[in-house]
């Protein structure tokens, strides 16, 4: 039993940094903007929200300061994309290139440095009972993601906005035609990408290992863009891939740990992507109306042409 | 003056004017390269080697000047990331990690006249020389602690790929926790990189789930011991002292100590006596220090510890003497026998007493 409430905890662990950055990056897809910046954006949180808990000793502060500078970074791109028709894929690679040099540049002053972990809230007797931990031994954060799950889907499908946000991804110009602002509406869902992503980051820097060390997402910016696919733009499945991720990145280390050796490393490395291109596969061979892609997705909105 | 395309193309034109007349000024000084293979921030491997790059630069400042390429892949790009240093005029290119051995031969044979040095390789040219240093023998101190402090007898590594210098190290670390305790065994996780903090994280509380209390990591952050700070239990710094982030967990450290090799070669370089060698330093010269005990180590262990340091500086410790057993129980090293160094250079098997999946 100890086992295995240990293991579920390292699942959660590994699960929502990429569920928080998936749920954002979900929200900007559906308004028809594809950003591959993630990695970057969860860089810029991690910094971001590790230098604002070092000045205040305060880790809500450092979420906080963690989304402003996820936000805050997602729209410079929003600006080239949105105002300047700039290709929206080569700009979220540039986007990714720029957060991680500027989280290093600011990193430079914090490297060394440590706060205290971000950990659970609740008294001791739940959060360190060896059963209990088990739903009150975790980070504000990982309620917050699974909270938002819920309120995304919520918005997306209960809500007008979420109606508008929808309509302005899948066709841009009707949107226009009946008087919603599609360039408002971006920018607003790029800025909520950005502020998620940047919480995603701020689990590294402030939960998991609470230090700030460069490039420290190592990657699991890539593997939210890939979730977002997997998922087929849906919060419930983004829930469910997202913890399936998570129990596939744990099992690689507990098949080496144990001693496994059926299956090589790199097949576990390579699972989530494979599983992406599989569910892609599914998805477009139903050709079910609402588990496909946003159909504005990536073009830019052009309502004089 | 308004902006227009003409003015722009003046000032293109003009810029590379300018640079050209840069290097004139810095002809002087002999240009010296590093390819990185973390950022210099990761605070372990390549925090360890910016070190001795700063340490030339603070011998030599006067005669010669570094330049520097981080977060450099061990595929392909490396070559090209070599080469930029070559054309930029460096004279000397230190390659910093395992993977770039094959990208440096080659780029060496393209560039007869700069001088390489590849660390922890085996291939050599007339203008490559290898070293590395023996992290092996810390890891016999770390196992000697390990062995005494662990509870359960169990201990974790983490490792980053089976490479020959993992391998020595979770054998070192193997065998001298058996001394200690004979029982001991070390279960191993290659988490296939290294630097990735959250599967570090990750990596560790998994091995601790299934029964290490003493961790020791090599890969190159922090994250192992922050995870182990957080548990209450033990592990040990990579590549530089690690106790500021986990004061309580980190009984010690293996601090890799480039600075004396570099300036050395450095010096050859300005003097003009540089020539290929093999270079494998240790305790004894001063390339792998031995941070300061934590306070949780007993003075018994310590003494114990103390003693492999003061054995691998006189030369009359090396923890592989015969007999070793392999994982299946095969004897490979006979009672009484000490490895080759050239043997330890490509060894790829196990001692008895790892668990590991591959």
């Amino acid at each position: 039993m100890d086992f295995t409430i240990a293991a579920i905890i390292t699942i959660v662990g590994l699960t929502t940094p990429i569920l928080l950055a998936g749920l954002g990056e979900l929200v900007v897809e559906k308004s028809g903007v594809l950003n591959l910046g993630v990695e970057g954006l969860m860089l810029v949180g991690a910094i971001s929200g590790f230098g604002v808990t070092v000045f205040t000793f305060n880790p809500w502060a450092g979420v906080l300061g963690a989304a402003v500078g996820g936000a805050l970074a997602s729209l410079i791109f929003a600006v080239l994309v949105l105002q300047l028709n700039s290709n929206q894929v080569a700009t979220g690679l540039a986007l990714t290139i720029f957060g991680t040099g500027v989280s290093s540049l600011i990193g430079v002053n914090f490297t060394g440095r440590i706060v205290a972990p971000f950990g659970s809230i609740f008294p001791d007797a739940l959060a360190r009972d060896p059963f209990w931990k088990l739903f009150f031994g975790y980070s504000p954060i990982v309620y917050f993601a699974i909270i938002m799950v819920f309120v995304v889907g919520w918005f997306l499908k209960r809500t007008r906005a979420g109606l508008i946000l929808r309509a302005v991804g899948e066709n841009d110009l009707s949107a226009h035609s009946i008087g919603y602002s599609v360039i408002r509406v971006r920018y607003m869902a790029i800025a909520f990408g950005g502020a998620m992503a940047g919480i995603g980051g701020a689990y590294f820097s402030l939960v998991i290992t609470p230090m700030w060390a460069e490039k420290m997402t190592a990657g699991r910016g890539w593997i939210a863009l890939a979730l977002v696919v997997f998922a087929g733009w849906r919060t419930g499945r983004l829930l469910a891939g997202a913890y399936f991720f998570g129990i596939l990145m744990a099992l690689e280390l507990y098949a080496k740990a144990a001693g496994f050796s059926f299956l090589p490393s790199q097949f576990w490395a390579a699972m989530p992507y494979a599983m992406t291109v599989v569910a892609l596969a599914i998805i477009s061979s139903r050709g079910t109306a609402g588990a496909s892609a946003p159909a504005c997705l990536g073009k830019p909105f052009t309502p004089s042409t | 003056m308004t902006i227009s395309r003409r003015n722009l193309l003046k000032g293109a034109a003009a810029a590379p004017l300018a640079s050209m007349a840069l290097p004139a000024f810095a002809q002087d000084k002999i240009k010296i390269g590093f390819i990185f293979l973390g950022p210099v921030g990761d605070y372990g491997w390549t925090w360890a080697h910016n070190k001795g790059r700063e340490a030339v630069e603070a011998a030599l400042g006067d005669k010669v000047e570094t330049i520097y390429t981080e977060n450099v892949a061990e595929d392909a790009s490396a070559e090209a990331a070599i080469r930029d240093l070559c054309n930029a005029g460096c004279k000397l290119v230190f390659t910093t990690s395992y993977g770039y051995m094959d990208q440096t031969i080659k780029v060496a044979a393209e560039f007869p006249d700069v001088k390489f040095e590849h660390c922890t390789g085996f291939k050599r040219a007339d203008n490559v020389s290898t070293y590395n240093s023996k992290f092996h023998e810390g890891r016999a101190v770390l196992g000697t602690i390990a062995g005494k402090m662990s509870k359960s007898g169990t201990l974790g590594y983490l490792g980053s790929f089976k490479v020959p210098e993992v391998v020595l190290g979770v054998n070192a670390f193997a065998l001298a926790a058996q001394k200690q305790n004979p029982a001991a065994t070390v279960k191993l996780v290659m988490i296939d990189s290294w630097f990735d903090p959250p599967k570090e994280a990750a990596a560790t509380e998994t091995l601790v789930n299934l029964g290490c209390d003493v961790v020791t990591t090599h890969t190159d952050s922090p994250a192992a011991l922050q995870i182990l700070e957080q548990k209450g239990l033990f592990g040990f710094g990579q590549g530089a002292d690690m106790s500021t982030f986990a004061p309580t967990a980190h009984l010690t450290a293996i601090e890799d100590i480039w600075g004396p090799y570099y300036v050395a070669r450095a010096q050859a370089i300005v003097d003009g006596t540089w020539a290929s060698a093999d270079t494998w330093d240790g305790m004894k010269e001063g390339t792998v220090v031995i941070s300061p005990y934590n306070a949780a180590i007993p003075a018994d262990v310590a003494a114990l510890a103390d003693g492999v340091q003061a054995g691998y500086k006189d030369g009359t410790y090396d923890i592989f003497t015969g007999p070793i057993f392999d994982q299946d129980g095969v004897e490979r090293v006979k009672a009484g026998e000490v490895m080759a160094l050239a043997d330890l250079a490509v060894i790829d098997w196990f001692v008895k007493g790892v668990e590991s999946a591959s």
